[in-house]
């Protein structure tokens, strides 16, 4: 499978994305600047990496979410490619409305970069299948706006159609989420939002490797 | 006539004014500093150019009073590629590539604005770094506040952290350590010291110095405002109430523009465009522009109506002091001029040419048709005033009697009150608040002795950052307290396996125009130098940052050392925390006898008494050798060097970094045990070893004649010290981590403002 790198001023974390791609799928990822008004048909599994595009100055991921290669995106999405958004493009996606529901500040109005603890709610979907059901994985965390939100009809039916992809153990939330909710993915299953890093536990570096296995069923390297 | 009236007046005073003696001292110029400016250019300055000299002549930008003393230091050595005078020191890391770092204060704007003084302190620091063409990969910062129960302390704390953060983790480099302390004579004057490290290949660095007639002069990044005017004079003088309508000389800060004009910069180095790079810090525009032609023996010419503003009617006198950030000056080949251009719009930012080089030598402003400044370029740098100034012998308290310190009734209690006491507590609170991991290469956060990154591209190479001074200690005694600072941060590099390679130094200090201010600035100089050429670590870097008083009441002493190590192998580097049940535990150096000045005093007895503990600079090395070889060999599992709160604290952080207890037996160790616990003894290390290695190690020391003590064993879930206490590791945490939050999340009025 081909990945892409989408790449819009004030994100920061695309080098990390894209060295963590290469380490797992053994190819480095084509990078799309904010300008490209489409992306290759070849292209199996789009990326959105976290940072602060357009320096966040207004609501996370606003500006972002009206640059053209968003609407290239969505086209993509549309058709069933997979989509990966992480920290600030878990809010992008939110924004762009591909994902149900808003991040809001933290509960501490603070940053927080720490290593919390993921519950894998749903191992059924395109980006978790390389972990078991219920499986707890580490995970850092980096972001001021990681605060899950969404009105309760919402909330019920993301339950309800298993679109939790990862939770925060209890103990462990670092944002005050709702129903400490992690990550989503849409109702289709080809779009995964989530705010937490794999990307930066994915070696023997990193103290730990827990990341890998969502890149490795996002580019297809497990069996389903 | 104050700051904030000035800059206001400024936009109706005409460049032709007369020039008063109230105009002269509102720019902190002395009348001899005036007759100085009137002797070198034979005629009474314009109101620019007299803004440009007091930008040039102050403090901040000239060093001085401290020169005299700096060229004291050691600054070369066989790795040293760029020393002090540059954007950020420059030194080799092998494989063709190197580390670019430097520490800066911005003291005095973040306690007049705590969020936009401390990220912008962010901001210059790596601007400075990736001006030389380094991309930063590491940024630390040593903080210093005021007395917690001070009414301003949690503001400050809350502000400063939060703009470090806000800058750093938007820019995206990772932070990976730092200090922050507590004591009342910072109440007045907090101080933010930020540090970055970059890497960069040693045949691209860029410098300031222009080369070349005729050649354009561009202007690159943010738009210029009228914010900051003044800010580099304003750093230069002391504070007193008038502090509040200081705040408009502060500046304000755009991580995200940063952010780009970093990509655009590094894209354009590729391209071979660059001949001279300066970025717009202290005094802007001014010192930028200067510093180029003058370096390079050239003139420069501006024409201000080129330059991107963002306010209306700004006089040439603002342009050329603001200090809005984010922005840069370049010397460009003129045939890469569209290839430039096109860099720098494709990131959305201004590209302006506002100039051009010459060969009179002349530093020469013309605005709206007028030449609004023409000065000789050469000796607004050369001649500042440079002052010997009067500095008297301190020092010479004599070692404190541990006879006179009580020992402590419960001895597990005064350890958890040392753990639990402001300066001794976790600061997990605040670099949880710093993005530690950003770019994926962090093998160490904060937290333990030094941060740690691996360099990018190779399997095994990594770099370590450690930020140090005890300002307790050099109060006492300067000089051995500048030594000291120097040792423990050779010493924090060397507990992690790393090769110390060199150092960057942030001085902050009073008024240096009262002799016992200045002798506290010799003298720690005098010792830094010392130990910086005894234990090969060279100052490549720094920044001097005086009159930090408030009302007549200095700062402690503070010079802090930032200093760079380098890891090989970084599979045989040690950690705090990295011990494994029944591992052997071994002190490195001698037991614990020095009570004067020890953080246990101070915070839970308060008492500050007595000499600080001395550095034998060939003891730290010879011990330090040792460790260091033991780690590289693979034989040590975890390391922790003992400083403040002495043996008991290093215990503590070492069971509270593994989880795993210790059986501690000091039955051997000579002394009372309050000196052996909380004594503050110089060059000395814990190490835990496998306990099929410690019998070997043991005779390795006494081999290389390294003093050593057999402490106990990794074993159970407290720290037990036989006969003395026992506390459970839960327990030490417990006081560690509390402390912190529970002080920031007490309301605060602030009443006193």
């Amino acid at each position: 499978m081909k990945a892409a790198v989408i790449l819009l001023p004030g994100l920061n974390r695309d080098r990390d994305m894209i060295a963590a791609l290469t380490k797992i799928s053994g190819q480095a990822p084509q990078t799309i600047w904010q300008t490209e008004t489409s992306i290759d048909d070849d292209i199996d599994l789009i990326v959105i990496p976290g940072g602060f595009s357009y320096g966040d100055y207004l609501r996370c991921g606003a500006i972002a979410a009206r640059m053209p290669v968003m609407r290239a995106v969505r086209e993509k999405a549309e058709k069933g490619t997979r989509v990966i958004g992480v920290c600030n493009g878990f809010q992008i996606l939110l924004e762009t409305g591909l994902l149900p529901g808003a991040l809001m500040r933290n509960a501490s109005l603070k940053f927080v970069c720490r290593e919390v603890n993921l519950e894998v709610a749903n191992s059924g979907t395109a980006f978790t299948q390389g972990y078991s059901q219920g499986q707890i994985i580490r995970c850092p965390v980096a972001h001021h706006d990681g605060n899950y939100f969404t009105d309760p009809d919402t909330l019920a039916s993301l339950e309800a159609n298993r679109q939790v992809a990862f939770r925060y153990t209890p103990d462990t939330n670092p944002n005050g989420s709702l129903n400490n909710i992690a990550g989503i993915v849409n109702t289709a299953g080809n779009v995964l939002g989530m705010m937490p890093h794999p990307e930066n536990l994915i070696e023997a570096a990193h103290g730990g490797s827990d990341g890998r296995a969502l890149f490795e069923s996002a580019l297809g390297l497990v069996d389903a | 006539m104050t700051m904030t009236k000035r800059a206001t007046a400024a936009m109706t005073i005409p460049n032709t004014i007369p020039i008063t003696e109230e105009l002269i001292a509102a720019h902190g110029l002395k009348p001899e500093e005036y007759q100085r400016i009137l002797d070198l250019i034979g005629r009474e300055p314009s109101f620019t150019e007299l803004g440009i000299f007091s930008a040039m002549w102050n403090e901040h930008c000239s060093y001085k009073s401290s020169k005299k003393w700096l060229r004291t230091l050691p600054t070369t050595g066989p790795r040293v590629i760029q020393g002090p005078g540059e954007n950020a020191g420059v030194v080799d890391i092998g494989d063709g590539e190197c580390v670019v770092f430097k520490m800066e204060s911005h003291n005095h704007p973040s306690y007049i604005e705590p969020y936009q003084g401390a990220a912008t302190g962010m901001g210059g620091i790596l601007r400075d770094v990736f001006t030389m063409g380094a991309r930063p990969i590491a940024a630390m910062n040593a903080l210093r506040f005021g007395d917690p129960d001070h009414p301003k302390t949690r503001h400050l704390v809350s502000g400063v952290v939060s703009g470090i953060g806000g800058y750093a983790n938007c820019f995206g480099v990772p932070t990976v350590g730092g200090e922050v302390e507590f004591d009342t004579r910072y109440n007045g004057n907090c101080l933010v010291n930020a540090f970055a490290a970059g890497i960069a290949r040693t045949d691209a660095i860029f410098l300031s110095e222009a080369k070349g007639v005729g050649l354009p002069v561009v202007y690159l990044g943010a738009k210029t405002g009228r914010d900051g005017v003044g800010g580099a004079t304003m750093a230069s003088a002391e504070f007193d109430e008038s502090i509040e309508e200081k705040r408009p000389t502060v500046q304000v800060g755009d991580p995200f523009t940063e952010k780009c004009l970093l990509e655009a910069c590094l894209e354009l180095m590729q391209t071979g465009a660059v001949i001279a790079i300066q970025d717009m810090g202290a005094a802007g525009l001014t010192c930028s522009a200067v510093e180029m032609g003058a370096k390079g023996d050239l003139g420069i010419e501006l024409d201000l109506d080129m330059v991107p503003v963002r306010e209306e009617n700004m006089s040439a006198y603002e342009m050329m002091l603001s200090e809005s950030q984010e922005r840069m000056l370049m010397v460009l080949k003129p045939e890469k001029e569209a290839e430039a251009k096109a860099i720098f719009v494709k990131w959305g930012l201004d590209f302006a040419i506002v100039g051009k080089t010459t060969d009179d030598l002349r530093f020469r402003i013309l605005h709206q048709g007028d030449e609004v400044a023409n000065l000789p370029i050469k000796d607004l740098g050369d001649e500042a005033p440079e002052y010997d100034r009067e500095w008297r012998e301190l020092g010479g308290l004599s070692p404190l009697d541990i006879a006179d310190v009580e020992e402590p009734e419960d001895y597990g209690q005064a350890l958890l009150d040392l753990l639990g006491s402001p300066n001794n507590a976790s600061k997990r609170w605040v670099w949880e608040q710093y993005d530690t991991l950003i770019q994926g290469s962090t093998l160490q956060i904060p937290g333990g002795d030094a941060g740690v990154v691996r360099v990018e591209g190779h399997d095994t190479k990594a770099l370590a950052f450690s930020s140090d001074v005890t300002p307790r200690y050099v109060e006492a005694n300067p000089y051995e307290g500048g030594k000291q600072a120097v040792a423990e941060c050779w010493r924090n590099l060397t507990a992690t396996g790393a090769e110390p390679l060199a150092s960057t130094d942030n001085l902050n200090f009073g008024n240096p125009e009262r002799p016992e201010i200045m002798g506290q600035l010799v003298m720690a100089i005098q010792g830094i130098g010392e130990a910086c050429t005894a234990l090969d670590f060279p100052i490549v870097s720094g920044n001097v940052s005086l009159y930090n008083e408030t009302n007549g009441e200095a700062i402690l002493p503070t010079p802090t050392i930032g200093g760079v190590g380098l890891i090989d192998d970084w599979n045989q580097m040690a950690r705090i925390g990295g011990a494994g049940a029944g591992d052997c535990v071994i002190l490195i150096g001698g037991d614990g006898t020095h009570l004067g000045q020890s953080a246990w005093m101070r915070d839970c007895l308060g008492r500050c008494e007595g000499a600080p503990p001395s550095v034998d600079l060939m003891e730290e090395r010879r011990n330090g050798d040792f460790v260091r070889s033991a780690i590289r060999n693979g034989q040590v599992t975890s390391c922790h060097d003992i400083s403040s709160g002495g043996l008991g604290a290093t215990l503590a952080e070492m069971v509270m970094a593994s989880d795993l207890g210790m059986k501690i037996d000091l039955s051997s160790s000579q002394g009372p045990a309050h000196a052996l616990l909380f004594g503050e003894d110089q060059a000395r290390y814990v190490i835990t070893v496998p306990a099929d290695l410690g019998s070997y190690i043991m005779a390795s020391a006494e081999g290389a004649g390294v003093p050593f003590r057999h402490l106990g064993t990794v074993s159970g879930s407290a720290l037990q010290i036989e006969g003395v206490l026992c506390v459970a590791v839960s327990a030490l945490r417990a006081a560690h981590e509390s402390w912190f939050p529970a002080y920031m999340d007490t309301p605060t009025t602030l009443a006193a403002e």
